[in-house]
């Protein structure tokens, strides 16, 4: 039996993170990196439209070349603002293996956490106009319609641009892994 | 490359579910579609080795630059293991709490207690080779929240833990034994089973406690173990 959730509440910003949400910070793991430096935004909100505004969302990705294990330390972490807006810079990660032979598409899982969920949510981050999007395993498994939750769009200059709906309308797809 | 193991799947009853009515912020917050089962590849299997040069360590919470906290000083220890017992060894832990009046030290704590201004609350520490791990602090108080007429949390210090995979990653809470709030608490009570609900209870063990210094607490943390069965959709 493993140990069971609790909600991480709305006081986690006690944490010390400062400088995750940028994963090519000066100082940091992956200063001076080599790669295609993006920013990944978006805004989180409920059931009533309302931007969460307490959430911490951490970020777990592939390196350039797609792997996990290399120099690349493909953790960040970040919180939503009083617009419930998060926002990380990193490398774009480069397609991953999948199961059997496949192969996934590029893409950055998020772990969301916040008051009133009493266990984190799970999702991923694809990015619009990627030819391997067509044959990835996981978005195989999601219905047409509810796709697009999972597929970042282009932005401003190197953003892409994700807005998760905890509940609702537009509900965002969140895996059972 | 060999498929990664999935991880075992929890028993619905041994964790909490997404919507529990009696705690009133899971309404407008928890999905209202069930999620979809995904299967268990590299990105779920791996997870961020964090180098104590980058996260570093904040073992004694108990003071701050010296000057000690005020309250009852305590020792929480216990093991990270998988369900298998293996122990998840250099895995990093992040610890947060109320100091021992019952007060945050953040700006959203507007609960009229004092502040400690020797106490930050929050803590991070790395598993050591058995899994082991040990801080200092001091016993959090009890605080009242908005989420029903004379609503209490009972003690507790908030844990954060990173495993070998990311679908290993977990948040808890770490609660004390005797307690009176535990039975009236929405938050604890929204784990069906008895016996998970009493393994978020530490343990004071005699043991742990060190003579003339501070009471021990045991809370051993188990993470989701391998699961040696194929995927059952076909994707093995
Ligand atoms: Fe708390």
């Amino acid at each position: 039996m493993s140990t069971a959730h609790q909600t991480v509440g709305p006081y986690w910003h006690l944490l010390e993170y400062e400088g995750w949400d940028d994963l090519l910070r000066e100082g940091g793991p992956n200063a001076g990196m080599e790669g295609e430096a993006v920013t990944l935004t978006g805004r989180i909100t409920d059931g009533a439209g309302a931007p969460v505004t307490d959430a911490q969302i951490e970020i777990w990705q592939a390196d350039p070349e797609g792997r996990y294990d290399g120099a690349f330390h493909g953790f960040g972490r970040a919180r939503t603002d009083e617009a419930g807006r998060f926002r990380f810079r990193t490398v774009k990660p480069g397609p991953v293996p999948g199961r059997g032979n496949a192969t996934q598409a590029p893409h950055i899982q998020l772990q969301i956490f916040a008051r009133g969920l009493l266990r984190h949510l799970t999702t991923r981050a694809y990015f619009a106009g990627e030819a391997l999007n067509h044959s990835d395993p996981l978005l195989a498994l999601v219905p047409e319609e509810r796709r697009g939750t999972l597929i970042a769009k282009p932005g401003a200059a190197g953003e892409w641009v994700l807005d998760i709906r905890l509940r609702g309308d537009g509900e965002t797809v969140f895996l059972d892994i | 490359m060999a498929d990664p193991l999935p991880f075992r799947r929890d028993d619905p009853t041994h964790q909490p579910p997404l919507h529990a009515p009696s705690y009133r912020s899971t309404q407008g917050r928890a999905p209202l579609l069930a999620p979809i089962r995904a299967p268990i590849t590299v990105t779920e299997a791996s997870a961020p080795r964090f180098d104590p040069a980058h996260y570093p360590t904040r073992l004694d919470l108990s003071r701050l630059e010296g000057r000690p906290a005020l309250g009852e000083r305590i020792i929480v220890a216990g093991r990270l293991t998988e369900e298998d017992g293996r122990p998840v060894a250099n895995a990093m832990i992040e610890i947060w709490q109320a100091n021992a009046a019952g007060r945050y030290d953040h700006p959203g704590d507007q609960h009229d207690a004092p502040l400690d201004p020797n106490f930050l609350g929050r803590g991070r520490l790395f598993t050591d080779g058995n899994g082991e791990y040990r801080f200092e602090t001091i016993k959090p108080g009890a605080y009242p929240w908005g989420n029903h007429h004379n609503a209490w949390r009972p003690n507790h210090i908030h844990f954060g833990v990173h495993g070998a995979g990311s679908a290993q990653r977990l948040i808890t809470q770490m609660y004390f034994p005797g307690d009176p709030l535990l039975a009236l608490d929405p938050i604890f009570n929204t784990i069906p089973n008895a016996v998970a609900r009493e393994r978020l209870v530490s343990r004071f063990e005699l043991d742990l406690t060190v003579p003339e210094y501070a009471l021990g607490y045991r809370f051993d943390i188990v993470l989701r173990g391998r699961d040696a069965t194929p995927f059952e959709d076909g994707h093995a």
